[in-house]
């Protein structure tokens, strides 16, 4: 019977369930999501020693693959890859091959010529990574770090760390997402961990030129007014709003935005009390929050960052984990193969 | 068979299998002879005729050759996504005697002598009928009317937009009425290109998900519906091409009923296939207009049953490999699909979707009656047939396509549904054994 293709969430997976590639949060359990949240709580204690280093990527080779500029996701993949020991080479794509007219795949084959064994790719297409995944050469791990409106799957990590550093547990969380949820691929990775998760109410917040098609079937409720949205809320995180979106006549200004649905200590005020505010950087100030927030007491934006290293450790390290006992347990079959 | 000699007097005989005609009323074969590039005789008259050459088709159907009126050849200007030769022997296969080729080939078909090229090169490497569709602007572009009369004189059949729309309403009216003077019938392939903008899916569910750039409904529905007064306006014979949508299907049934000279068409795959097939960012499904939603896709099939929509096209659009190697996003519209359309077909007849008898009527009848010619399989009828084993199985892949696009809509998996004979006026176009 012909049928539709299946979700590709076997590209992530080993047979037992290891991540090899980290592409999207679709298709992870919770017990995949609570690992990689363990695995990073293990590692923040390696960013306050003196000597921050463990070994794990002692030799391995970890290509930062830009195809879109970024200062802190690529900083923090950077430092991650160091700390877990291996080396690590920057590209910044954007400004060479492919304004040469090269082809991606070209630039793939190119790359895997230099024996790279992760690729951390960063692209302005949805669904870069997994095409990415799906051409090159068994054994070479994916890392996505932001495709297009599709995924940010260590930002979204790193945020569900910190909302358990400070809220201890997901169940009974009310969680509201305000601003461009349309063009952003944190919010849509947000939105799926925090579903598996089992965060008791997700609310997006923005008018309806910011939300995607029945967003509601992405697992949230949707709220226009903000005094309401945020209403006994526990987590808020809001999203950057790019200056462009005046010119698609998405939004009338940047005023009229920062009065509906900008955070003010006024609007925080209507959350519980230990609320707390949350951005995936970089902010604008006066747009989509105010200064005095964003300082506040209530703001963990900075903590959001540090565990940004945490997080890219972990799933650097268990995606070369899955990769390597992938090879091993080929290796064994092709010897009991040899042997029978 | 010596297929050339057989117009000049070989003569063939088809034993057994069952007749379904253009309307898919199904008899059983006693016998067909054909002789002449013609049906000689048929039941007892062929049974005991004497015949050159005989062949048995048993457990197969026998039908019209397929009809489309929406496919792309590639030729002139696109010779590594494909040619006459490729593409007609690939849509032989796919049991095909006639198919209309879009006019967006480079340059356009805007013109008489590219008319006359592409009419050339079929008399020489075509074993089908191939129509040329002309272009219902100069270039495509949506600003000029094209020499539409001159394209007529010159064998075209119709006058279309491709894949192309007409930004300018203005313009769209003025080539409606200026088609309307000669009885040209405007093949439009619906879409309000402001509305689709940059997208390239469906704007539902899986976009929401993916984070993919979304065409709404209304896209297609706005510009059936402007289409559809147009139409009503200026008096011309509108073919609507490639639907996606449910609404446009109800919209189409309610113009009908109003007396507004409307068919349509939709592609197979569409019949098939939804929004889900992009679930993992397959660019094979990159498609124009997109696959929508499975209520859609219920309602084009209902569409087909109810013979609101009068044909069933492939869509053929094949590319080079490099056009679907990149990110979705990145990737060329469109699928290597004519020879999968009948066993795509068949597997909607085999879920209970469609009767046998409208799949029939959407390939042969159907779309003949569109561009105003017949389909039928009886006594003196000229011999344009398809025979295929319905239950005989093939898988394609690189091996067994013959179009030099390689991204068909089921690609590695086996199919039912087997074209064994393709006859154009007597004459083999296709034959497996």
């Amino acid at each position: 019977m012909i049928a539709n293709a299946a979700s590709p969430n076997h590209l992530q997976l080993t047979r037992d369930g290891q991540l090899r590639h980290f592409l999207t949060l679709d298709g992870l359990g919770r017990g995949l999501l609570t690992d990689i949240l363990d695995t990073a709580d293990s590692f923040i204690e390696v960013g306050e020693r003196r000597i921050k280093k463990v070994p794990l990527l002692r030799g391995r080779t970890v290509v930062n693959l830009f195809f879109e500029s970024s200062t802190r996701t690529r900083s923090t993949f950077e430092l991650a890859a160091k700390r877990l020991s291996a080396d690590v080479l920057n590209l910044d794509i954007n400004t060479s091959a492919t304004s040469k007219g090269e082809s991606l795949s070209d630039t793939l084959l190119n790359l895997e010529a230099m024996a790279s064994d992760m690729f951390v790719v960063r692209h302005a297409q949805s669904g870069a990574p997994h095409f990415i995944a799906e051409s090159v050469t068994p054994g070479v791990a994916i890392i996505n770090a932001g495709d297009g409106r599709h995924a940010h799957p260590t930002q979204a990590m790193l945020d569900m760390l910190t909302i358990r550093q400070h809220k201890g547990a997901f169940e009974g969380l009310k969680v509201a997402i305000v601003g461009d949820v349309l063009h952003s691929r944190v919010a849509r990775s947000q939105i799926r961990a925090l579903n598996e998760l089992g965060a008791e109410q997700i609310r997006v917040i923005a008018p309806g030129t910011l939300l995607p098609k029945d967003v509601e079937s992405l697992g949230c409720t949707v709220e226009y007014d903000m005094a309401r949205g945020l209403k006994d809320l526990d987590v808020v995180i809001m999203l950057r709003l790019q200056k462009e979106r005046m010119e698609g006549a998405l939004l009338p200004s940047e005023r009229e935005f920062y009065r509906l649905y900008g955070l003010s200590q006024e609007k925080l005020a209507l959350a519980h009390p230990e609320c707390i505010v949350m951005h995936p950087g970089p902010i604008n100030r006066g747009v989509e929050i105010e200064s005095s927030v964003a300082d506040g007491p209530q703001s963990v934006i900075l903590n959001q960052v540090t565990n940004g290293i945490a997080i890219r450790m972990a799933v650097m390290s268990m995606a070369m984990g899955g990769q390597v006992a992938e090879r091993q347990q080929k290796l064994t079959e092709l010897t009991e193969r040899g042997q029978a | 068979m010596s297929s050339n000699e057989r117009s000049s007097g070989v003569s063939l005989k088809i034993t057994g299998g069952q007749l379904l005609d253009g309307h898919g009323v199904e008899t059983s074969n006693m016998a067909m002879l054909i002789r002449g590039g013609r049906i000689a005789a048929t039941g007892e008259a062929a049974r005991h005729a004497e015949a050159d050459q005989t062949f048995n088709a048993d457990g197969c159907f026998i039908t019209p050759g397929f009809v489309d009126l929406y496919c792309n050849l590639r030729e002139p200007g696109n010779g590594q996504k494909g040619n006459i030769a490729s593409e007609t022997r690939a849509a032989a296969k796919g049991g095909f005697t006639t198919v209309c080729a879009s006019p967006e080939t480079s340059p356009v078909n805007d013109s008489r002598a590219v008319t006359h090229l592409i009419r050339d090169a079929a008399v020489t490497d075509s074993p089908i009928r191939v129509l040329p569709v002309g272009a219902l602007t100069r270039g495509l572009e949506g600003e000029m009317l094209s020499d539409m009369a001159g394209l007529t004189a010159a064998g075209c059949i119709a006058v279309g937009n491709g894949s192309r729309g007409v930004r300018n309403a203005r313009i769209l009216r003025r080539c409606m009425a200026y088609a309307q003077t000669f009885g040209l019938t405007v093949m439009f392939r619906p879409e309000n290109q402001s509305l689709a903008a940059d997208g390239y899916a469906h704007d539902g569910l899986v976009t929401s998900r993916l984070g993919l750039l979304g065409i709404p409904e209304v896209a297609e529905t706005a510009s059936v519906m402007e289409m559809l007064l147009l139409a009503e306006e200026t008096g011309v014979r509108l073919h609507l091409s490639q639907l996606s949508c449910g609404r446009s299907v109800e919209m189409i049934a309610d113009a009908r009923r109003r007396g507004i000279a409307v068919t349509a068409d939709v592609a197979m795959h569409q019949l098939v296939f939804t929004e889900d097939a992009l679930a993992g960012f397959d660019s094979r499904f990159h498609l124009r207009p997109p696959l929508r939603s499975e209520a859609d896709r219920k309602a084009l099939v209902a569409g087909v049953r109810e013979g609101v929509i009068d044909a069933i096209v492939s869509q053929h659009l094949p590319h080079d490999s490099a056009a679907k190697q990149a990110p979705l996003p990145a990737t060329e519209p469109g699928l290597s699909s004519i020879e999968s359309v009948l066993s795509l077909g068949l597997s909607l007849v085999k879920r209970g979707e469609l009767a046998l008898s409208d799949l029939v009527r959407g390939l042969t009848s159907g779309p003949a009656s569109v561009i105003g010619r017949a389909a039928s399989i009886g006594h003196d009828d000229i011999a344009d047939l398809c025979v295929f084993d319905p239950e005989a199985h093939w898988t394609p892949d690189d091996q067994s396509l013959i179009s030099a696009g390689r991204h068909a809509p089921v690609f590695g998996q086996t199919l039912a549904g087997v074209v064994r004979l393709t006859l154009v006026e007597g004459q083999e176009a296709w034959v497996s054994a």
